[in-house]
């Protein structure tokens, strides 16, 4: 049962790490316009020519 | 175009550029956003173009270099019209939002994690887990759920505590005790080194309540921003005299009380005001229901959302309530308001008999096992299963669930629902009354030739019509294509001559233009008439029904409901409507007060009515129906009482509320009897004593997601018609409105 010592640690940092980059998200403002996030991603114009 | 001050909706962004927020028309696809954002991208000075798809918004900074007017240009030159608003300071309904979905990642993760610990043990306590491990599971399951529960529970925890100094029970009260005591008896029970703990089940409960509570908002918020982009699209400019001299375009909300305003003819009156110089005829079915134009002239009150006819008009702006109509509207408003009985949503009656049901049962299943010999202990933990158990999860996602999607698919028939209980009153009602003008019939009347009629004169009728200031005329001068004839001469209460290609040619009464009256036109019609040498033209012009007015109205008195009209117009206009459309009680000549006290009979004898209605006259009476529904051009204080608003020129969005209404209730009830067939299934199960946290787990998640695909079963009904999922709104123009066509 000594895995448990880094795999439980290793599961939590991955949850924290997931709640974070979702409250990132929220706070950069991507869930105000998720019909435009779809639509954007058709956009050619970033790519260079 | 005229210069147009813009500063009313200009503000500041954090690093100090001038910032303005716009919705702009026909935003079509990809194409679009990067037109949009990379042409204004490409005006010199501007810092930002950010193009929001979902709401079609745009929001705009720039520096010293650019201008609002000049953001404004570069669109319409992109060919898109944009129309500026002035967002609230301060928008708490996104703040709550994003709070809401706060809560609700704390809440998953925390559920996710504790889930992870909770079936280790379940799989460990059937095999060969240690209990020095099972303990370490369970204090790591605490350390993770107590401040979680903390963070995100506090939506319930919040409406629990206001509803308990109300002295009163709502959802939230059982909902908060029952994540309270099984996160505290979880605490008690790891102490103890036990085998079971319900750190998971209150996490998964929050979890669920959360996706209702986040779902039921985001589909109110996105109606109520949808009607904003509505009224600012009808984006109402009017010309502001200066002081020095010379007119500049100002929007409407930056007018005060005071201020002068040039109101072109043919031109929509931007504010209440009194008549300062000129003559015009001003026509209000949006405010008195009336459909035929009034003659005004200096000293005459006029209402915003008149039309005004063919004469140019300088309003002196007042501030509401500066004459009799909008003090008696007002003043209706408040009584009818007061009098208003509160209508208690079905959650909460429901809330209000199930918590202290709840609450009882668990007391009992724990007074029962101690007096059948039983540790207070294990009592204790009998009580808290049963109120997890009975933790109104599926109940609370029953109502919310269907709301939301029955709102969506409202929303996309062209209805926009205001308050969340507004499908369960339209549910209920047997009776629908209708105001004629605007409501059933077209805000403004049309022109109609009897058959066979000589209708190659019209456009002559129409230009001569321009030269004069009866009411009638204004009907038509609005129509005309060129300007004026020269030369024209006016006998006073027969019409008007003049000679048009070597030839006299007349506009006005029958006798004057020597014509007889023709068959083949409706006897409501007001007629005038045209002559030009030997050949003339009868003109009727009369109210024109919506065009799908006749099928819904059939189509409502299938579905069994009482049709009522009430309207303050003339009986002989009144009586034709009704004919046409079948419906016996129609009542003409109705003061506002009349309407009140006629919706106040129905009520008396115990019909529930929905009250269809647009006009300023109207307003009192759709806040004394119990439910009300205006079309989105109505009277900006008839609006504001309306529960719903519904778009475009026909009647079918009401039709469509009420059909929608009663599928979504009969969804509500389903939903309520799975919640109801689950808890007599659980509860035993829960007094038993047979509830582990495995079975609270898999029964709570099961009926939740069994209320959540019943709902969604709404969401593809093969009745509803699919439309664009952006409706086009009904647009009032600025200049000239034409009547449809196909009414001639």
């Amino acid at each position: 049962m000594n895995v448990l010592i880094y795999l439980v640690p290793l599961a939590l940092a991955l949850g924290v790490a997931g709640l974070f980059a979702f409250l990132w998200c929220l706070r950069a403002g991507q869930y105000e316009d998720l019909d435009g996030a779809a639509r954007r991603i058709l956009s050619d114009e970033d790519i260079e020519r | 175009m005229q210069a147009a001050d813009y500063s009313h909706f200009v503000g500041r962004d954090a690093a100090g550029h001038a910032q303005m927020n716009l919705v702009v028309e026909n935003v079509a696809d990809a194409t679009s956003i990067s037109e949009i954002e990379r042409g204004l991208a490409a005006l010199p000075g501007v810092v930002r173009a950010r193009l929001n798809y979902t709401t079609h918004r745009l929001t705009v900074a720039w520096s010293e270099e650019a201008s609002a007017g000049a953001v404004v240009e570069r669109l319409s030159a992109l060919g898109y019209r944009a129309h500026p608003f002035a967002p609230r300071a301060v928008d708490e309904e996104a703040e709550r939002a994003r709070w809401l979905l706060r809560c609700l990642g704390v809440a998953g993760f925390a559920a996710m994690n504790v889930m992870l610990l909770s079936v280790s043990v379940w799989a460990g306590n059937v095999s060969d887990i240690t209990p020095e491990t099972r303990d370490l599971f369970h204090w790591l399951s605490a350390l993770i759920a107590l401040p979680a529960a903390a963070y995100a529970g506090q939506p319930f925890f919040l409406s629990a505590l206001a509803a308990l100094r109300r002295h009163t029970l709502n959802m939230d009260v059982p909902i908060s005790l029952g994540v309270l005591l099984a996160l505290g008896m979880s605490v008690v029970e790891t102490a103890l080194h036990a085998e079971h703990a319900y750190f998971d089940s209150a996490l998964m409960l929050l979890f669920f309540l959360l996706c209702g509570r986040y779902f039921d908002h985001a589909a109110r918020r996105k109606a109520r921003a949808e009607a904003a982009n509505v009224a600012a699209l009808r984006g109402e400019f009017a010309l502001r005299l200066d002081p020095a001299g010379g007119t500049i375009r100002v929007p409407v909300q930056a007018l005060a009380a005071g201020d002068l305003i040039l109101v072109p003819a043919g031109e929509r009156i931007g504010a209440d005001g009194v008549v300062a110089a000129g003559a015009s005829s001003v026509s209000e079915p949006v405010v008195t229901g009336e459909t035929l134009p009034r003659l005004v002239e200096a000293g005459a009150p006029v209402h915003a959302g008149g039309l005004n006819g063919t004469g140019a008009l300088t309003v002196r702006v007042t501030a509401g309530g500066a004459d009799t109509l909008l003090d008696d509207v007002q003043r209706l408003l408040d009584a009818a308001l007061t009098g208003r009985s509160t209508y208690v949503r079905l959650a909460d009656r429901i809330a209000a008999a199930y918590a202290p049901v709840v609450h009882l049962t668990a007391l009992l299943s724990a007074a029962g096992w101690l007096m059948l010999g039983a540790s207070l202990h294990d009592a204790a933990m009998i009580a808290v299963a049963v109120l997890i158990i009975t933790c109104p999860c599926a109940l609370a996602l029953a109502v919310p669930a269907v709301q939301v999607v029955a709102t969506g698919a409202l929303f996309r028939a062209g209805l926009l629902v205001r308050a969340p209980d507004v499908l369960e009153r339209l549910a209920g009602i047997d009776t629908v009354v209708f105001d004629k003008t605007g409501t059933l019939t077209l805000p403004e009347p049309a022109v109609r030739l009897a058959p066979g009629a000589d209708a190659a004169l019209l456009p002559l009728a129409l230009r001569l019509a321009l030269s004069s200031r009866h009411p009638l005329a204004s009907v038509l001068a609005r129509d005309a294509a060129d300007g004026p004839f020269p030369d024209v001469t006016e006998s006073p209460g027969a019409g008007i001559s003049a000679e048009v290609d070597g030839v006299p040619a007349r506009l006005g009464s029958l006798a004057f233009c020597g014509l007889a009256l023709p068959s083949g036109l409706p006897a409501t019609a007001s007629l005038i008439g045209v002559r030009h040498g030997a050949r003339g033209l009868v003109i009727g012009i009369d109210q024109v029904l919506r065009a799908d007015a006749v099928e819904v109205i059939a189509a409502l008195r299938a579905r069994g409901l009482n049709l009522v009209i009430l309207s303050g117009d003339r009986p002989e206009a009144v009586a034709p409507i009704a004919a046409a459309l079948g419906i016996a009680d129609a009542r003409a000549g109705l003061q506002p007060g009349d309407k009140i006290a006629a919706l106040a009979a129905m009520k008396a004898q115990g019909r529930r009515v929905l009250m269809v209605g647009d006009g300023l006259n109207d307003a009192p009476s759709l806040a004394a129906a119990d439910v009300s529904l205006s079309p989105v051009d109505a009277a900006a204080l008839t609006k504001a009482q309306a529960d719903a608003e519904f778009l475009g020129s026909g009647l079918a969005p009401v039709l469509a509320a009420v059909d929608g209404a009663r599928r979504a209730m009969r969804r509500v009830r389903e939903n309520l009897g799975l919640a109801l067939a689950y808890n007599l299934v659980a509860v035993p199960l829960a007094i038993g004593g047979y509830v582990t946290p495995l079975v609270a787990a898999l029964a709570m998640s099961g009926s939740s997601i069994l209320v959540t695909l019943n709902a969604l079963r709404m969401a593809n009904p093969k009745s509803a018609k699919p439309k664009s999922a952006h409706p086009e709104p009904t647009r009032p123009a600025h200049t000239g409105e034409k009547p449809p066509e196909g009414t001639r």
